[in-house]
């Protein structure tokens, strides 16, 4: 059954092939019907490999599927080969498994679309890469995927390609991005100087047998490069700025590849490299510092935005910092646990917001929203436990993987992580309730005309939000503290270097069984506080949000205004380059390149002009030229032989 | 007393005479004959090697090339026909259609 892996990333492609080239010609049931299908035969797939492993005995759960040799070159070696471990297999499931749902619904979203086959292209293409990128077992094939799916990431961003804000945002996603893979780029050449050899296996074995000393300065440049491109995929501070501006592109796309999946493809490099990273305690203070700083300062971003997408847009970057944070930590299972949730919720209440836009004919300002939860009851009740799960309240998804985090930060790290976190996690729980009251309590401040239109999803739109909602109930029983079923799973691929993923479990029997319970109590407390501050604000109070705006004009504004960061990177960064860039093209490109190009093809016209008056086209003035050689030679053999 | 250098002067005028006839001239009749010009006094000084050195090869040699001088005449004269029929002129200077 392992052996079917190259299958999970044989359909989408297919889907891909077939809906991009013959989409055209196809009706529009059959567009979704490919694409839905084959998702759902990559889906159905990665369960067969999932089932093959748990079947394996823990230690022999990686099995390697060589397909073929890529790159040979010298010592160089990049094959194109997959790995199913608990940790691909794993995200595998979750990307088909959230994919498929996010597929289905999207026949419904995008229904009277004139790009329809156009969009199920990009999006099987999508899946396809993101298979790559988690299944392959070498880091180029990785870069490759992790290229590819900040292409569909560009592609879809941009689906609305006559908006200019949707190709500008496109531009901004793939341009930071660049930043991002540039030092993920130089990263691998650095792994394959250091250690010959880029595939996981060999690589990973290579840094755990005691050859590099924990600190080591080559490995701790390695692991902040990868850093690098982590931060920028996974949209983390200071690359962050690509993800709010990316929900120009469709919402189901939002909720697949700018929540659920592509934007955690950093999580997964970094838990994938855990062995490296275990060896620097460097980066690793670096990546929980940012983590938990991007956490906190995406959340206060998140508490004044008004367009519903972008408040779950900085939600996203904010739970983001959080799994960082727990990599930084040591503790990669809770960041796998959060990854797992969070693609849940998140994908969830983005499919949510798409449902409340879809109602509303494409309104997504929730000043011009309110009282919508008698129209929509579906997407009122779905969006409601999404909401809860996000902000942490038990026995929802959101509450165990959050607890987990601050537990091991609290453990592992020092308090400030777990005191920062936990303020995040307070800020989290009121933006999001803040959401959910703007958007479906108190009085309705939507347009007459949009009002007459209202309308709850269809069931192809409804069935995965139900099916999500479900998820997000259930999903954090997979990790329950003391009996994970997830850190069990896991424990292969992050266990094999002692001090990290028992530490936790250690940790609770050495403090009893008072911390973690400690623990889950105050972060319960403190989502209810978060939720119980919105109440006041967004329901009870309502006057209250303006009087406090006037009170702290200052900060609201700096927050409203996002801390003013585009405009600060668009000073320092942006206009500079461009006006380099400028000059670069009027004296260095049009001056001296074009220039000398053009200089010689005007020197060989001006010679020719001469030297074509050679060419008459009479043969009589060949002849005479032949006679004026003969003539010559003549002379010349007479003198020389005087 | 006449020498050698005497045929092969007369072989030499004979010759540049015909050079210059065919540069200069544009009847192709007249250019034609020029080259019979050129190709008869290389045939003199054949002749007059031929006699001065006692050897009967130069002779062979001219044989050879008046029978296909003779030759090359009546596909020239015949070539000259065609054109003259295709475009009501001998001039060389009118035979361009090749020319781009």
């Amino acid at each position: 059954m392992l052996d079917l892996v190259a299958f999970i990333l044989l359909f989408p492609l297919a889907g891909s092939a077939i809906n991009g080239l013959f989409g055209r010609r196809l009706r529009k049931e059959s567009v979704g019907y490919i694409a839905c299908g084959a998702i759902g035969l990559s889906f159905f797939v990665s369960i067969l490999v999932f089932s093959g492993l748990l079947a394996l005995p823990p230690e022999q759960r990686i099995f390697e599927k060589h397909l073929f040799s890529w790159i040979q070159s010298g010592s160089f070696n990049a094959a194109a080969g997959f790995q199913a471990d608990p940790l691909s297999s794993l995200m595998s499931l979750i990307v088909t498994g959230v994919g498929f749902l996010i597929h289905i619904y999207s026949i419904g979203y995008m229904h009277e679309d004139k790009g329809y086959h156009r969009y199920f292209s990009y999006l099987n293409l999508f899946t396809f890469s993101m298979l790559l990128l988690v299944l392959s077992n070498n880091f180029l094939l990785m870069f490759v995927g992790w290229e590819a799916v900040g292409l569909c990431s560009y592609l879809l961003i941009g689906f609305w390609f006559e908006k200019k804000s949707a190709s500008d945002a496109a531009k901004k996603a793939f341009v930071v991005n660049r930043v991002g893979d540039f030092g993920f780029a130089l990263g691998i050449m650095m792994i394959f100087l250091t250690f010959h050899s880029i595939d996981f296996t060999e690589v990973f074995n290579a840094a755990s047998h005691g050859k590099f000393a924990i600190g080591d300065v080559t490995i701790t440049i390695i692991t902040l490069l990868l850093f690098m491109g982590a931060a920028g995929k996974s949209a983390q501070i200071p690359l962050y700025t690509w993800l709010p501006d990316a929900m120009e592109g469709p919402t189901p796309v939002s909720a697949l590849i700018h929540a659920a999946t592509m934007v955690t493809a950093g999580i997964y490099m970094i838990a994938r490299s855990n062995v490296l990273y275990m060896l620097s305690p460097f980066t690793m203070t670096i990546v929980a510092s940012i983590g938990a700083a991007t956490a906190l300062f995406a959340a206060s971003i998140g508490l004044m935005q008004n367009d519903i997408k972008r408040v779950l847009a900085y939600s996203t970057i904010s739970q983001l910092g959080y799994m960082f944070l727990a990599c930084g930590v040591g503790a990669f299972t809770a960041g796998i646990f959060h990854l797992m949730t969070h693609a849940f919720f998140k994908a969830l209440l983005f499919l949510g917001s798409g449902s409340v836009i879809h109602a509303l004919s494409g309104e997504q300002d929730m000043r011009k929203m309110g009282g919508l939860k008698n129209h929509i009851p579906v997407t009122y009740k779905t969006f409601f436990i999404g909401t809860v799960a996000i902000a942490g309240i038990p026995p929802f998804a959101g509450f165990f993987s959050k607890d987990e985090i601050l537990l091991e930060a609290f453990v592992k790290g020092n308090v400030i992580y777990w005191a920062i976190g936990a303020v995040a996690a307070f800020l989290t729980a009121f933006y999001m309730f803040r959401l959910l009251f703007m958007t479906f309590h108190g009085e309705s401040r939507v347009d007459h005309h949009v009002k007459e239109h209202l309308h709850e999803s269809p069931r192809n739109m409804t069935v995965p939000l139900m099916i999500l909602a479900g998820l997000s109930i259930v999903g954090g029983f997979l990790g329950l503290p003391g009996a994970s079923a997830l850190n069990h799973f896991l424990s292969p691929v992050f266990g094999g270097h002692g001090h990290n993923e028992m530490h936790g479990s250690e940790a609770s029997s050495h403090h009893g069984i008072g911390l973690p319970s400690l623990m889950m109590v105050v972060s319960t407390l403190i989502a209810i506080g978060g939720i119980w501050l919105a109440y006041q604000m967004y329901v009870k109070r309502q006057e209250l949000p303006k009087k406090l705006a006037e009170r702290f004009a200052l900060p609201y504004k700096v927050l409203l205004n996002k801390y003013y960061v585009d405009e600060i990177y668009d000073a320092v960064f942006v206009n500079p380059i461009k006006k380099i860039s400028v000059q670069l093209w009027k004296r260095v490109d049009a001056m001296m390149i074009d220039g000398s190009v053009n200089g010689v093809a005007r020197f060989f016209t001006g010679t020719s002009n001469v030297f074509r008056l050679l060419q008459t086209g009479y043969v009589r003035n060949y002849a005479f030229y032949i006679v004026v050689g003969c003539i010559f030679i003549l002379i010349l053999t007479t003198w020389l032989n005087k | 007393m006449i020498t050698l250098t005497h045929y092969l002067v007369l072989s030499a005028i004979l010759f540049s005479i015909g050079v210059v006839g065919v540069l200069i001239r544009r009847d192709a009749i007249v250019i034609f004959m020029c080259i019979e010009l050129m190709l008869n006094a290389v045939n003199l000084s054949f002749v007059a090697f031929a006699h001065f050195l006692h050897s009967m090869e130069g002779q062979m040699f001219v044989f050879f090339s008046m029978t296909v001088a003779a030759a090359e005449a009546t596909v020239g004269l015949a070539i000259i026909i065609a054109m003259f029929r295709n475009k009501d002129t001998v001039n060389v200077d009118n035979m361009n259609i090749m020319k781009w």
